[in-house]
């Protein structure tokens, strides 16, 4: 690789001389054809676009299970016995149903930064007179700020991230609620019952007997329930995460002489990368969902796990 | 100003009527509602219109996706996978700056006995653009739901309509397409409301809103910028939407009633809705 040799002149003091004139990124602005895009591609601000690759995964590995676990609290509190916990349950899982999702997005970023500020400001300073809404304004004291006003820049990303990453497990825990709620009442009944008339408990059958069985039923709804989930991570940008979209944009537009590297926009080849990750991104979870599809159906009384056993006998 | 003269001023505000100053400070609830209603007429404008030419693209789509020769099938596989595989908003993103791209002036084109200039400057504003990406976008889901409803046909009904001499054009025109059709329905129900809630993007990737004018969620996010409270302009715009929804299932729900109506009462197909869910 090219790249690797560009920065390792230092190391080579007796061929430095020669090779810094073709090789190193000291001066750009000399640099001609590949020189220029191998420099160019491993500036400091480039890197910082191909770690938010990173972020983009990373968003994905954290949200899927939180969401998860959010559905599944969802649809065990939707089937409860006790009424306004039922209510609450399948009430997340209407809400979100009929609104589109970004505006939750948009919405749940200013709201629960705000509940959080709000709580903190009443348990740190609850001599407070002033209203904390005044006109235009979400007043609170200074404690409270979060984060605060002097933590290190990273603390502010990681707060921005972590918002972002709650917001939507509540979006996709919400539809993940949905999921295996029909997953649940899928299972058919006279598993339960067979449970029940073996003396088990409702919930000794419930984690016994109904959890181990429903996840076939769950696994479509669920594989693409993670389709979507790949697909609405550029929405990250719109939450003030500096995500892949931002950095295109910003490494894209056209920079003028000023710059190092001054180019014209290329925001449009900027966008056909991230469009490919997303292809290849998409196009992997199919490849995987399916392998999965296939392994959970193994021994199922399922149309696939049925053909499975006629193709082996 | 009483509410009567801020729905004068503001209802129809994002489509350039009205009132151009947008409220500044001492935004009342009035304001609010109306204004994000204004913004509504955006989203049905985009959501109609997509759905209404994708409706037509998506049958030649599954079609060709259906046929044997591969040089209708491919092109068609891979225009689904690359609109269903690739989020919307970056396929915004691109388009806009594809649209951007393109030279201001327009091409030139020579039709042999006069020269004119094909006009691309409007495709950068968002109810060209914005409109072609949703249609494409919508087409290509859509392509996919009655790619599979084609092959769930059953066999009968095609041996039958063999046995009674249809051949060809009559032949889908009369059976292969209204089946089709009829056992689609309910997930390109979920298409058309999914496709609502993603009109709601188009204000917030890359293409402006000129003269602010924008959609619901646009003027949503106006207020709770504004006012930085979040809990007074999004509940309005979920309840316009919910009621917007409530509009495509109850439409869609008559539709699926006439396409079903030759069956017997019993075999016919609820429309059961889960929006979002499958996609």
């Amino acid at each position: 690789m090219p790249i690797q040799i560009l920065h390792d002149t230092a190391r080579h003091p007796r061929h430095a001389g020669r090779d810094a004139t073709i090789l190193s990124c000291t001066d750009p602005k000399t640099l001609e054809g590949l020189h220029w895009l191998a420099c160019y591609l491993t500036t400091g601000k480039h890197m910082a676009f191909y770690a938010s690759f990173g972020t983009v995964l990373l968003l994905l590995a954290v949200t899927a299970p939180v969401a998860l676990a959010f559905g599944f609290g969802g649809a065990m509190a939707a089937r409860s016995h006790f009424a306004p916990l039922r209510w609450f349950g399948q009430g997340y899982t209407a809400i979100v149903r009929g609104v589109p999702d970004i505006a939750f997005f948009l919405f749940f970023v200013i709201a629960l930064d705000q509940a959080i500020e709000y709580l903190r400001h009443k348990v740190r300073c609850p001599d407070w007179d002033q209203p904390i809404r005044q006109g235009s304004d979400f007043v609170v004291c200074q404690a409270a700020k979060m984060p605060l006003s002097t933590s290190p820049q990273w603390v502010h990303e990681t707060y921005g991230f972590a918002i972002a990453v709650f917001t939507f497990a509540i979006v996709f825990g919400a539809f993940a609620a949905n999921v295996l709620y029909g997953a649940m009442r899928a299972v058919p009944h006279g598993q339960i019952e067979t449970a029940e008339a073996y003396g088990m408990s409702q919930r000794q059958s419930f984690w016994r007997v109904l959890v181990p069985q429903m996840w076939i039923f769950a696994l479509p709804g669920l594989s693409n329930l993670w389709m979507i989930l790949i697909k609405a991570t550029p929405l990250l940008f719109l939450l003030g995460v500096e995500d892949i979209v931002y950095w295109a944009r910003e490494l894209g537009g056209s920079k003028t002489d000023i710059f190092e590297y001054p180019h014209p926009d290329w925001r449009l080849y900027y966008f056909l990368a991230l469009l490919v990750f997303y292809l290849v991104l998409t196009r992997l979870s199919e490849i995987v969902l399916k392998r999965i599809t296939h392994r959970l159906s193994r021994g199922q009384a399922t149309a696939l796990g049925e053909a499975q056993r006629k193709a082996a006998a | 100003m009483s509410c009567l003269e801020t729905v004068q001023a503001y209802a129809f505000r994002s489509i350039g009527l009205g009132e151009r100053l947008l409220p500044r400070s001492d935004f009342t609830l009035c304001e609010q509602v109306t204004l994000i209603g204004s913004g509504l007429i955006w989203n049905i404008y985009f959501g109609v219109l997509a759905l209404a030419f994708g409706f037509f693209l998506a049958t030649a789509i599954a079609l060709a996706k259906a046929a044997r020769s591969p040089w209708l099938r491919k092109p068609a596989e891979w225009f689904i996978f690359i609109f269903r595989g690739s989020p919307l908003f970056i396929q915004f993103f691109l388009a806009y700056e594809m649209f951007v791209l393109l030279p201001k002036v327009g091409f030139p084109v020579n039709l042999g006995f006069v020269e004119i200039t094909l006009a691309t400057s409007f495709l950068t504003k968002a109810w060209a653009g914005a409109l072609i990406v949703l249609f494409l976008n919508t087409a290509a889901y859509s392509a996919e739901i009655f790619h599979g409803a084609l092959n769930s046909i059953p066999k009968g009904d095609i041996e039958a309509a063999d046995a009674y001499g249809f051949t060809g054009w009559t032949r889908f025109r009369k059976i292969t397409w209204p089946t089709m059709l009829r056992l689609a329905w309910p997930a390109y129900t979920n298409e058309a409301i999914f496709l609502f809630h993603a009109t709601t993007l188009v204000y917030f990737s890359g293409f402006p809103a000129w003269q602010q004018r924008g959609d619901a969620l646009y003027y949503a996010s106006y207020f709770a910028d504004k006012t930085f409270n979040p809990f007074i302009p999004y509940p309005i715009l979920a309840g316009y939407f919910i009621l917007l929804t409530l509009c495509v299932i109850t439409i869609f729900g008559l539709v699926n009633s006439r396409l079903n109506r030759h069956l017997p009462a019993e075999r016919r197909q609820k429309l059961r809705v889960r929006p979002q869910v499958i996609r």
